[in-house]
């Protein structure tokens, strides 16, 4: 109450705007990380093609982030619009109907974006759980649809998908300088409109949503009608997304809409954390720098240790439980382990990991205490200097 | 005609007898267990080496398959499952999928990336010509073993002491545990069971659904069908829609093939909309 009472009075709507105002500023680690992406077109020549399959994961991660870190849709189908985007670009491209890939990709994610307004309605009712099976169910149709139509290629993928120069001025090269720099455009423009969207007071609505539908729709929130709004715009980001990678792999197949491809959109956005954008960015850095590394080391059984990395993320919690994982690898590649030895440790290991996990959870809570106690400190010193001063 | 009725009902009753143990993790203890297949997968593979590699006759395979799936399914819920139980869905969703990626690059490993075959004995094989309806052996001796378990299932859930505890658990874990019953043992036998009994699917299943190490992946969606659409309260709702489901589909891929799943992927998702409960469900207290 009284800290209340110490605040100036202000008009209310004044406040809002303030707050609103100070949560869009541009604060600066994003303007580092934005000139490190610039950086990374001359400083990586020779990395340009994995540095755009980033981008694109990153793009479709800001999609996801969208509807799970702010709206809270919990979606294990979200490949169905990436594909789409992704088998709409190329289809466009193949026979010619729009032939510059800048408006190709418009073109996508406008056809993305009318798919995922007409699924919306489907993810509007019950719990979690059935979101989960109906996003599954729409995945698993289109790519059977994608499977069976002759437009597509079928199993064996959309072919012989020819790029124009985008703009008509700026070809496709062989080392993928032009898809990179192309591609990080299209996140950084993206990347702005999603800031500017979730920034405003239609973000803030979402958030709200996610916290408390019911109280939401109380205050005078039109809760369905955000959700289909930000759905459909996620689908187009993910549209989008899609429509990328066809242009400049030139080539779509039916792993566009793997279940595989929506279980990762979603580990990468746990990973990077849900509800500040970067989070699917760094994300998608991270998860590409994992699975090049791992299918470097076990070039057919990464996924043994990108599943293990999910289970102890959920039993000891995104930061200790990826230390843990990556220490469990070490051992293995540090004694040089055959894989075979390798699983039969990481499945004891992880038996007595669970049995220990409440004692492990003590320690490890300990130590973030701890942090937290030196970062306040920290921060109460920084805060003193200029005032001494 | 007859004998695809007869193929899908063999069908129908293998997934039943899959799901079956999902669709009590996930009613019973609200659990999204995405890992089951592996457990049906486990069961399949270890038939394969006892019958394959040891020599072990097929039928005293089974209860073993069902017995080791089992001891499986009891370790992994009493030392990592029992963590995640009171998380949220997506979180349980991860974690299984996480559990589901380490299954299926464990089993490549292991087992090599073919498809494996169980070497069925020769009495098994062959149809019976039965009124003019050619009848599988194999199909056969499955829909027995289903139907017996069912039939057992719904006896142990319904008439036993553990049964009621079972279900006083389904109904409400809190008073349940005020009355004495341990909740946390229930739990872990029925988890076991249910592991044993996707186990004994996929033993009995190698040759119907295909085994390969890519098996938890592709017929997850199965299950889920199952599950969700049957609902998750009682034996006879998962039952008849797994019934529906495998006849379906094996008429579906008989008659339509040009459809393939594409007609119960939409199914399940008009029922979810239609129902978001399931088909058979009551009215939930929570």
């Amino acid at each position: 109450m009284s800290a209340l009472a110490s605040l100036p009075p202000k008009p209310l709507v004044a406040t809002a705007a303030a707050s609103l105002a100070s949560r869009a500023r541009w604060k600066p680690a994003e303007i580092a990380f934005w000139l490190a992406t610039v950086a990374s077109i001359f400083l990586l020549p020779s990395k340009h093609l994995i540095l755009t399959e980033i981008a694109i994961l990153g793009l479709f991660a800001l999609s996801l982030d969208l509807i799970l870190g702010y709206a809270g849709i919990v979606s294990l189908g979200h490949a169905a619009f990436f594909g789409f985007g992704a088998y709409a670009a190329g289809i466009l491209a193949k026979y010619g109907i729009i032939k510059e890939p800048v408006l190709a990709l418009l073109a996508s994610g406008v056809l993305a974006a009318a798919l995922g307004f007409v699924t919306s309605f489907l993810v509007l009712r019950g719990s979690d759980l059935t979101r989960l099976m109906v996003t599954l169910g729409v995945a698993l149709v289109l790519r059977e649809i994608a499977n069976q139509l002759d437009i597509t290629g079928g199993a064996d993928g959309l072919q012989g998908v020819v790029m124009e120069p985008i703009l008509g001025h700026f070809p496709f090269d062989m080392f993928g300088r032009t898809a990179y720099i192309y591609s990080l455009v299209t996140l950084f423009v993206l990347f702005l409109i999603a800031r500017r969207i979730v920034n405003s007071p239609f973000g803030l609505s979402l958030r709200s949503i996610k916290g408390n539908p019911l109280r939401a729709a109380a205050i005078g929130i039109h809760v369905n009608g955000r959700l289909v709004t930000i759905y459909t715009i996620a689908a187009a980001y993910a549209g989008i997304a899609g429509a990328l990678l066809t242009q400049s792999t030139q080539f779509a197949s039916l792993s566009v809409l793997d279940f595989e491809r929506s279980a990762d959109v979603m580990l990468i956005v746990i990973i990077g954390g849900t509800g500040y954008l970067y989070g699917g960015l760094i994300g998608a850095v991270l998860f590409k720098l994992v699975q090049d590394y791992l299918a470097n080391v076990n070039p057919q059984y990464w996924q043994f240790w990108l599943g293990l990395i999910l289970v102890m993320m959920i039993m000891f919690g995104r930061v200790y439980g990826a230390i843990m994982a990556a220490l469990i690898f070490a051992i293995c590649t540090w004694t040089r382990l055959p894989f075979m030895q390798s699983i039969v440790f990481t499945l004891v290991v992880l038996a007595v990991l669970g049995i220990a996990r409440p004692q492990i959870l003590a320690v490890t809570s300990r130590i973030t205490e701890r942090a937290a106690a030196i970062q306040t400190r920290l921060r109460a010193r920084l805060a003193r200097k200029p005032a001494e001063r | 005609m007859l004998t695809i009725l007869f193929d899908g009902i063999a069908y129908g009753m293998l997934l039943f007898v899959v799901s079956c143990g999902l669709a009590v993790t996930l009613g019973l203890m609200n659990f999204v267990n995405l890992a089951h297949g592996a457990f049906a997968m486990a069961g399949g593979y270890i038939t394969v080496i006892l019958v394959n590699r040891l020599g072990l006759p097929f039928l005293a395979s089974l209860p073993l398959a069902f017995a080791f799936t089992a001891i499986i399914g009891a370790v992994f819920e009493r030392t990592l499952y029992v963590h995640v139980y009171t998380k949220s869905h997506l979180e349980q969703v991860l974690f299984t999928i996480g559990l589901v990626f380490m299954s299926v690059a464990a089993v490549d490993y292991v087992m090599g990336s073919q498809q494996q075959f169980v070497s069925i004995p020769s009495y098994l094989q062959g149809q019976i010509n039965f009124f003019g309806v050619g009848i599988g052996r194999y199909r056969l001796l499955i829909i027995l073993v289903c139907g017996l378990l069912t039939v057992a299932l719904q006896f142990a859930l319904a008439s036993t002491r553990f049964g009621a505890r079972l279900r006083a658990a389904v109904d409400d874990a809190r008073v349940a545990r005020g009355l004495g019953i341990n909740v946390n043992a229930v739990f872990a036998i029925t988890f076991a069971v249910g592991s044993g009994l996707a186990g004994l699917g996929g033993a009995l299943g190698a040759e119907i659904l295909g085994l390969d190490p890519h098996f938890p992946l592709k017929f997850l969606i199965y299950f889920l069908i199952v599950v969700t659409v049957g609902g998750t309260s009682s034996i006879t709702g998962p039952f008849i829609a797994s019934l529906v489901l495998g006849i379906g589909d094996v008429a579906g891929k008989y008659y339509v093939p040009q459809f393939g799943s594409f007609v119960i992927y939409t199914i399940m998702i008009v029922v979810l909309i239609w129902r978001p409960q399931g088909l058979f469900s009551r009215a939930v207290a929570k």
